[in-house]
């Protein structure tokens, strides 16, 4: 009845885990509490569990990614302060089959369920309204992707206190992780929870690729879009092209365990090497699709906060594509030590040294966006400039791990450690934090508070450095990754200085729960009444904070790359229609959130072998798209006369504050700038 | 190329709003074309990967049988023909579709369903032949990969005959309205998409595994 | 620190490698970091002073510039990677007047085993070198995938099961170093070290001698009590080795493959 799961599946001799399983459990009950306590649930379910709205759907994503990162900080933590005591006779508090779950889970959590979902979140967020449309192309299909990923990481959260999750790693290593090796539940853990979030990325893909391509506002050329919309089309690109070649590496890897196929298992005349080399064919491209939306963030924090125009947006452009073209390029620099031949092993570590030059100009421009700008020192611009100086520094690690011989005495060793961490918390999260507090009032309607945000900043900068300098030391003390345990008496004090690092990055994580928390009660104090709360240059600043429905009551026509200072120096910014038009814009649905329990629920079923419950998920997986597809009234209209009352109290309130232009008025305010000479 | 003045579009030279925006600003109908071409291009990446895995453990036998003593390339061959007249089939239903000829297109559906079903039927019957002497998936790395690529295939035609089910439904209760055959349209696309991708697995396969 | 404090030639040039290819990046990094500095102060938006050209985005200079020296360089290191790569690719055969040795090395969970064909004797978790002699190492796993890798000597490679990857390495200097595994390979993974001696030839010989002699047999009998998975296994030394062992181990998966197939590397220079 309940496959291989039994009562003794739950580790309650565990304190720790108990503990960790306990006070998630606590968190669930007072948030149910609270929403019950405060007779929310109707308007959770209404508003937002069923909704299809692309901004309501990214906030979603994003409050997913916070709270994965608490979980997946959690396992820093327990890494670091292990490392810091496990030295010679004291075997720390991790025994290695917990610490090995530690890592393991902290590195999947990081990248499927933190970094993925950030990016999914921003691009909902913004994506749309910096195109000037009023939806994306599939919000159902938007709506599912957003339930699978949310639920995929449920499967994470489980494995914790159900079972085990894996102890192999996040790249999931065969044999290692073959039933031979590994025979828990904790690789399969690991295999449904990346299978399941990884059909919602290639959603999140196909339909934003449709989106930018399709849906762009009249006089929006390709050359004209915003360099976020290029990031995310470059994204969407990559995990279409990524996407499925994870899903049958892992997919062969679960037929090894399950069926008793031979592919990666060494008998049978399987092969390692192929899973190698499939993993890194997605996992390369996945590093650039997280990290390009990143830059997109820089981008527009950059010009914004410099009042300025971006530095060569051509080239930007052509950086962009030449990373994703080259990303594909580059896989096997994630294993120079496995024996290929010298000409291969150059090829690669040459292909990989290629990237560096797109990335380069990327930083360059930034800086020489800012030079002859008014740089603004705000919240996001600070993450931006930690960004440049911090990623250089990985970039430049990088390029000597791109050297074989150089990596032959540096792989796996701390000093990799390091160098990824230098480029995905600077490259990736500082940029999606930097995203965060910049569009965090176009979501809401208010700012993030400044001071908590500029301590986090601080602390979570050089907590950084304080972090991760040491293990790049290590490397070159000959410290591998991923010990529970080492005798070395020369690591042990780098090891401190890490973990206090760790603490620094926690204090920094506090000042934004701080910011948050301050942010929300003194929400009517920091309100954006115009919806242009940072003097921005691209459309998601001209529509009201929140913005309506349905973004746009008028589809604004463009006419430059930074469309809306465009529209301020024309003076067209707040034109008021003429007339109004009725609204067609997708209904809500519940179905995608029964798909995700549903996937939970066939996942859950897998990983214990409870055949019939998986039978079960899947027909109603089935069942639920057969209705759907036969669904033809899934619109509903929103009448002019609608449109026009909520139009009408923006108006009335920028009227107030005197900023409201005339349409016959706008040919008089048409003037030069000053300093536009080159 | 200079950007530093501000440049109005020649198209509309002085408008603030979309004119089109009263009637629907996009063609929700291409976007799904595009969209379903998008997921299409996924699903060849997917099946590239397994081709790959396939030919890489192509000769890795493991002291099991080969392709040689196992494909029956006549049998192989009817299959190929049943999945290449439903494609004839469907493309039929869909001109019939064209014409708003409801019976017709049922009829062809159903022509093409029962091609298809035979298809599957046969796969079926070669897998469990295969499993009943011993080269299952689990003997080798060769035939592990012969089952994976094979039956990917053959679930995704699988999947395709739930989808004719469906559509069949769909024609019969609604009627060849708009949505329905923009569901047709893209059906057939999915259809002729597998059999390109058999072709690759009859040749890549069969024919290079039986020389 | 191990990896600068080197014992061998090959490690010795991985070791400049780095700090080339560090110095050649700094070209582009220090301009980065001091322009991020300057430009940042002197444009802040109250610093009324300086100029403001909201408009200006574009310079053909600057471009060329931007894209031109990050490329130079990627030149520069790319020269370098192709022929440094070749130079010290692993299975390379090292110039030496010596004859080399050759140690077969199977990874097990969570130990290793050296096997010295030619004179017969094989150690667990002790591997003994003489100095200026190159060393021939056969690798394979009898478990998962592992990582070979003396820091001080220079250059990891895998252990991969079912196959062989080949590693030439020579040490300059006498001393007591450290090996171990650095790829995840399970719950022993933290403590699968093994010490490295390098001596003279001499000394090298009189161990080989002195091990020789060793009452313990390496048979398949043994190798079985071998792959029994324990941590912190301690050094033996076996006198009896049975011949091909090392391919038998290989072969236990079925169907054996060279990792490296023909490197270019070995045969152009």
């Amino acid at each position: 009845m309940l496959g291989k799961l039994t009562l003794s599946a739950v580790p309650y001799t565990n304190p720790i885990i108990m503990g960790a399983v306990g006070f998630s459990v606590i968190c669930a009950a007072v948030i149910v509490g609270a929403i019950t306590y405060n007779r929310k649930w109707d308007y959770l379910w209404k508003e937002w569990l069923t909704s299809v709205d692309h901004k309501r759907i990214g906030v979603m994503y994003v409050i997913l990614a916070l709270i994965m990162l608490l979980r997946g900080f959690s396992d820093a933590i327990m890494m670091r302060s292990q490392q810091a005591i496990a030295f010679g006779p004291n075997h720390g508090y991790l025994p290695p089959h917990h610490y090995d779950q530690v890592f393991s889970a902290h590195g999947t959590i990081m990248i499927f369920f933190m970094a993925m979902p950030f990016m999914a979140g921003l691009l909902n967020l913004v994506v749309p309204l910096q195109i000037g449309t009023r939806d994306v192309a599939f919000p159902f299909m938007n709506a599912v992707g957003l339930w699978l990923t949310v639920m995929a990481a449920m499967l994470v959260m489980v494995s914790l206190g159900v079972g085990e999750f894996s102890k192999a790693g996040w790249t999931g290593y065969p044999p290692l992780t073959e039933l031979k090796y590994s025979p828990g539940v904790g690789v399969d853990y690991w295999i449904w929870a990346i299978q399941i979030s990884g059909i919602g990325s290639l959603m999140t893909g196909i339909n934003f690729l449709v989106t930018i391509l399709k849906m762009r506002a009249p006089g929006m050329t390709l050359m004209r879009m915003p360099v976020f919309t290029w990031t995310a089309l470059c994204t969407s690109i990559l995990i279409i092209l990524a996407f499925p070649v994870l899903t049958v590496t892992v997919g062969l890897l679960t037929l090894d365990r399950y069926v008793g196929t031979h592919f990666f298992t060494g008998g049978g005349g399987g092969d390692l090497m192929m899973y190698t080399n499939l993993f890194w064919v997605w996992g390369h491209p996945e590093v650039y699709l997280l990290v390009l939306p990143a830059f997109g963030v820089f981008s527009e924090v950059t010009a914004t906060f410099s009042s300025k125009r971006l530095f060569g947006y051509t080239s930007m452009v052509m950086a962009t594509v030449a990373i994703t073209l080259l990303s594909f390029l580059v896989w096997l620099h994630h294993f120079f030590t496995m024996g290929a031949s010298a000409t291969v092993n150059a090829a690669f570590g040459i292909s990989t040294m290629v990237i560096a030059v797109p990335t380069g100009v990327k930083i360059f421009n930034w800086l020489f966006t800012m030079y002859r700008g008014r740089v603004r020192f705000t919240t996001p611009i600070l993450w931006t400039l930690g960004f440049i100086v911090t990623f250089t520094l990985g970039g430049m690690t990088g390029v000597v791990l791109a050297v074989p011989p150089a990596d032959f005495v540096l792989h796996n060793s701390e000093f990799l450690i390091a160098h990824f961490h230098n480029m995905l918390i600077p490259g990736v999260l500082f940029g999606f934090l930097a995203g965060y507090t910049y569009w965090f009032p176009k979501a809401f309607g208010f700012q993030l508070d400044e001071a908590w945000g500029k301590r986090a900043f601080w602390l979570w900068l050089s907590g950084f450095y304080v972090a991760f300098m040491p293990l790049y030391v290590l490397g070159f003390e000959g410290m591998p990754r991923r010990m529970d345990h080492y005798n070395n008496p020369a690591w042990q004090p780098w090891l401190v200085i890490a973990a206090f690092g760790v603490v620094l990055i926690a204090a920094g994580i506090a000042c934004q729960i701080a910011q948050l928390v301050v942010s929300i009660r003194d929400r009517r104090s920091v309100v954006d009444q115009t919806g242009d709360i940072w003097n921005g240059r691209t459309l998601e600043w001209a529509v009201a904070s929140p913005p309506p429905v349905y973004n746009f009551a008028r589809i604004p026509v463009v006419h430059d790359i930074d469309a809306f200072t465009d529209m301020k120096e024309r003076g067209t910014a707040y034109v008021r229609p003429e007339r109004y038009y009725p609204i067609h814009m997708p209904k809500n649905s519940s179905i995608p959130f029964v798909m995700g329990i549903f996937a939970f629920a066939f996942g859950f079923a897998m990983i214990w072998h409870i055949w019939w419950l998986a039978i079960v998920g899947f027909l109603v997986e089935l069942g639920s798209l057969i209705v759907r597809a036969s669904m033809e009234d899934v619109g509903y209209e929103i009448p002019a006369a609608e449109v026009e009352r909520i139009e009408s109290q923006r108006f009335r309130k920028l009227d107030g504050m005197g900023v409201t232009q005339r349409a016959g008025r706008r040919a008089a305010i048409l003037q030069p700038q000053p300093g536009l000479a080159d | 190329m200079s950007t530093s003045t501000t440049t109005i579009d020649d198209l509309f030279p002085d408008e603030l709003f979309s004119p089109a925006d009263g009637h629907g600003d996009h063609d929700p109908e291409a976007n799904v074309a595009f969209g379903f071409w998008a997921y299409l291009m996924s699903d060849c990446l997917l099946f590239a990967t397994l081709f790959a895995t396939f030919v890489v453990f192509s000769g890795s036998f493991a002291g099991g049988p080969t392709g040689r003593q196992l494909f029956d390339l006549g049998g192989t061959l009817k299959e190929t023909m049943l999945l290449l007249t439903s494609s004839i089939t469907c493309g039929f239903a869909i001109l019939g579709m064209q014409r708003q000829a409801r019976r017709h297109v049922m009829g062809w559906l159903a022509v093409t369903f029962l091609l298809g079903l035979g298809f599957v039927a046969m796969e079926v019957s070669e897998f469990a032949h295969m499993v009943a002497i011993g080269a299952g998936p689990d003997r080798s790395a060769f035939l592990s990969g012969f089952f994976t690529l094979v039956a990917t295939h053959g679930l995704h035609v699988m999947a395709g005959l739930v989808w004719m089910l469906v559509m069949m439904g769909q024609v019969s209760f609604k009627g060849l309205s708009e949505p329905v055959c923009s569901r047709l349209r893209r059906f057939s696309m999915f259809w002729h998409f597998l059999d390109i991708v058999w072709i690759g697995v009859f040749t890549v396969v069969y024919l290079k595994g039986s020389l | 620190m191990p990896l600068l404090d080197t014992a061998g030639p090959i490690g010795s040039a991985e070791k400049s490698l780095i700090f080339t290819a560090i110095g050649l990046m700094l070209v582009v990094a220090i301009p980065v970091f001091v322009l991020t500095a300057f430009i940042a102060w002197r444009y802040r938006a109250s610093n009324g002073k300086a100029t403001y050209a909201p408009k200006w985005s574009h310079s053909w200079k600057l471009e060329c510039i931007v894209w031109g020296v990050p490329a130079v360089i990627i030149v520069i290191l790319g020269h370098l990677v192709w022929t440094d790569t070749h130079a010290l690719s692993p299975d390379k055969r090292l110039a030496s007047s010596e004859k080399p040795i050759t140690v077969d090395v199977v990874s097990l969970n969570w130990k290793w085993l050296f096997v010295y064909p030619r004179d017969h004797i094989a150690t667990v978790n002790r591997l003994v070198l003489p100095a200026n002699v190159p060393v021939d190492f056969h690798i394979t796993s009898d478990t998962v995938l592992s990582a070979f890798f003396i820091p001080r000597l220079g250059s990891m490679i895998y252990a991969m099961p079912g196959m062989q990857t080949k590693l030439d390495l020579v040490a300059d200097r006498t001393g007591a170093f450290t090996g171990r595994n650095y790829q995840f390979s399970g719950r022993g993974y933290s403590s699968m070290h093994f010490g490295v001696t390098v001596t003279s030839p001499a000394q090298y010989r009189a161990w080989v001698n002195k091990a020789q002699a060793s009452k313990n047999v390496l048979d398949a009998a043994a190798l079985r009590r071998l792959e029994a998975p324990s941590t912190a296994a301690p050094v033996v030394i076996y006198s009896s080795v049975e011949p091909h062992i090392f391919e038998h181990v290989i072969d236990s998966f079925t169907t054996a493959k060279v990792a490296t197939p023909k490197s270019h590397a070995g045969s152009e220079t």
